[in-house]
């Protein structure tokens, strides 16, 4: 879906990103990791075209990022930026019809799209309240519902990129968030992911990409990146890596 | 929702019938009062329905219908350009004086009212309300470009460093004028301050039909903006990654919103809070959707023009009230309730 071939990028005379390769293929969750300032936003605004000129090449579906029709990207591709500004009084359901611009489907459809997508991120309840009355939280899951009818039942295989979706959410919404997540790239969709949490990272993703000072740590599979060494290179942290109870999964305990 | 998008449609079909009851009674009402059927005979007349002019037919025709005309256009753009702007700036506060078009157009006006008895003065009498108009809006359209260069940065437009911009040239340009001030002789100081307090005593058909083929290229080209507008609202890289060429749309909204309210300015001075009443009054009726917002406010700032014209010349009738200190009257303490009430909520 998205190959990333020797990326890099500067700002300000100062090199954030460097060397960057990797792929990410239809139907797989790759969670990118790493410390503030590793340079996982700015990964994420290189890979949704937001920065100008970056070096080395990104290709959506074996075609340069660049030279795709905005409107025709918008239905490949979508992107759920860290935060969002909107100061204006939309009702819930109208900000998640915004992700429905970039498709001609109809109002019936449409209609039907959001009920489905509110339904799938709990806001089906907060329907015709006001945006600016609810929660962080509540706002975040707004958005990814936005975010999620612009690419649900896509034509063709979409590509989803998540700047942090679970930051400001309870437990249950977390959860909740990296399920749909899963069922996302189930259905043939590519989701790449900014997770904190190295937990959650090595529960719900398929891959792990540890970026450390703007280069590639480690791209693997959850046993292979998160190991007790390498966390302690990238992180400074001390911690033990121990096999899940119940999943197959590596589970980090600091 | 059918529920919703039905009490919508009767809004604007109300706004509609506003706009309509405005207009007659701006062509009634005045110094000299005409009676709601004459007026409808006298305008019958005019447009070739009626056969038999009526008595007032030449204050109705002559006087009157080129005055509403003039008064429904400017409502119309400036409450138009104020909703794009504020869309556009993502600020519900924004209006088009904000970015200092009204204050370019004013200075292109002024210089031509002063300075233009000096260069053009071999020029006839009657052609100087059309210099005027053409300083206005190229006042107007220089302004906006500077304001937009100003504001450009490597990733795009900065809606932060333009408003700042527009800040510096509403400043400058009000100097200016003020010097201007000095230079002017009693004649050009007076025709100053008239236009500059905004009226529609000024109205004539070819001024008219001047704004009315702005206005028009405004509600043609504006409404199909209208979701691009609504996705500006989320952020430009929203926008972007909704599909919104944004630079593209955010050059045609700049120029188009230059054109208007240097249009307006020209003809009718400087005429403020429309642009910033008309859109929050529509948005509480009809909620934020640009969909809604462009037509609603297009109709209820013609109406609110009108009936504030109105208003201008029954206060002290036989003289009349400039039309720009009454918006201002009343649209000054809007905007700081507005201002109190958003400070309250960042609190």
């Amino acid at each position: 879906m998205l190959s990333v071939t020797d990326l890099g990028c500067a700002r300000g005379g100062c090199q954030i990103l460097a060397g960057i390769d990797f792929q990410l293929q239809a139907g797989e969750v790759l969670a990118v990791l790493g410390t503030n300032g590793a340079g996982k936003s700015t990964l994420l605004a290189t890979l949704s075209g937001e920065l100008a000129y970056p070096q080395g090449t990104v290709q959506l579906a074996g075609r340069p990022l660049a030279s795709w029709p905005a409107s025709e990207r918008a239905r490949r591709l979508a992107v759920l930026p860290q935060s969002s500004s909107l100061a204006f009084a939309f009702s819930v359901a109208e900000v998640v019809l915004l992700g429905r611009l970039p498709h001609a489907t109809g109002y019936e459809e449409d209609q039907r799209i959001v009920a489905e997508v509110m339904q799938a991120t709990d806001i089906g309840h907060l329907h015709q309240r006001s945006y600016l009355a609810l929660s962080g939280g509540e706002r975040q899951r707004v958005h990814l519902a936005r975010v999620l009818a612009q690419i649900w039942e896509a034509a063709e295989p979409a590509c989803l990129l998540l700047d942090e979706p679970t930051a400001s959410l309870d437990l249950a919404h977390q959860r909740l968030i990296l399920q749909q997540a899963r069922e996302i790239a189930r259905r043939g969709n590519a989701v790449l992911l900014v997770l904190h949490d190295l937990n959650l990272a090595a529960r719900y993703a398929d891959r792990l990409l540890l970026l450390d000072r703007g280069g590639v740590s480690a791209l693997g599979t959850p046993w292979e990146v998160l190991q007790a060494d390498r966390i302690q290179r990238v992180f400074g942290v001390d911690v033990q890596v121990a096999r899940h109870p119940q999943l197959d999964c590596p589970l980090i305990i600091s | 929702m059918g529920a919703l998008m039905r009490f919508h449609k009767a809004t604007l079909a109300l706004l509609c019938l506003l706009l309509l009851l405005a207009f007659l009674l701006s062509l009634g009402l005045g110094a000299v009062s005409v009676a709601p059927m004459e007026t409808l005979a006298a305008l019958g007349h005019t447009l070739g329905l009626v056969s038999l002019p009526t008595d007032n037919q030449l204050i109705i025709e002559q006087i009157r219908l080129p005055r509403a005309l003039m008064g429904l256009l400017v409502g119309t753009t400036l409450a138009l350009t104020g909703a794009v702007m504020q869309g556009l700036f993502r600020n519900p506060l924004a209006d088009p004086s904000l970015i200092g078009v009204s204050s370019g157009a004013a200075l292109g006006a002024a210089l031509v009212i002063v300075l233009g008895g000096w260069w053009l003065a071999d020029m006839p009498e009657a052609l100087l309300p059309y210099a005027t108009v053409i300083g206005a809006f190229g006042g107007g359209v220089v302004t906006t470009l500077l304001v937009y260069r100003l504001g450009q940065t490597g990733q795009g437009t900065s809606v932060a460093s333009m408003l700042l911009a527009g800040i510096a040239i509403a400043a400058i340009s009000g100097a200016l004028i003020g010097l201007l001030g000095y230079l002017a002789d009693d004649r050009m100081l007076r025709t100053l301050t008239f236009w500059n307090m905004g009226s529609l005593g000024s109205a004539t058909y070819p001024r008219v039909i001047a704004l009315g083929l702005c206005c028009a290229l405004l509600c043609w080209r504006l409404p199909r903006q209208a979701r691009a507008l609504n996705a500006l609202l989320l952020g430009e890289s929203e926008a972007r990654h909704l599909g919104i060429e944004v630079e593209r749309v955010k050059r045609e909204l700049i120029l188009l919103t230059a054109l208007g309210v240097g249009a307006c300015v020209a003809v009718a001075g400087l005429i403020g809070f429309v642009g910033l009443v008309v859109p929050h009054l529509v948005r509480l009726m009809l909620g934020v959707d640009h969909r809604r917002v462009l037509p609603g406010s297009l109709l209820l700032g013609g109406s609110l023009l009108l009936f504030a014209d109105v208003v201008a010349r029954l206060v002290i009738a036989p003289a009349e009230l400039p039309i720009g200190i009454l918006t201002a009257l009343l649209g000054a303490p809007f905007f700081l309730i507005l201002l109190l009430r958003t400070q309250r909520r960042s609190i």
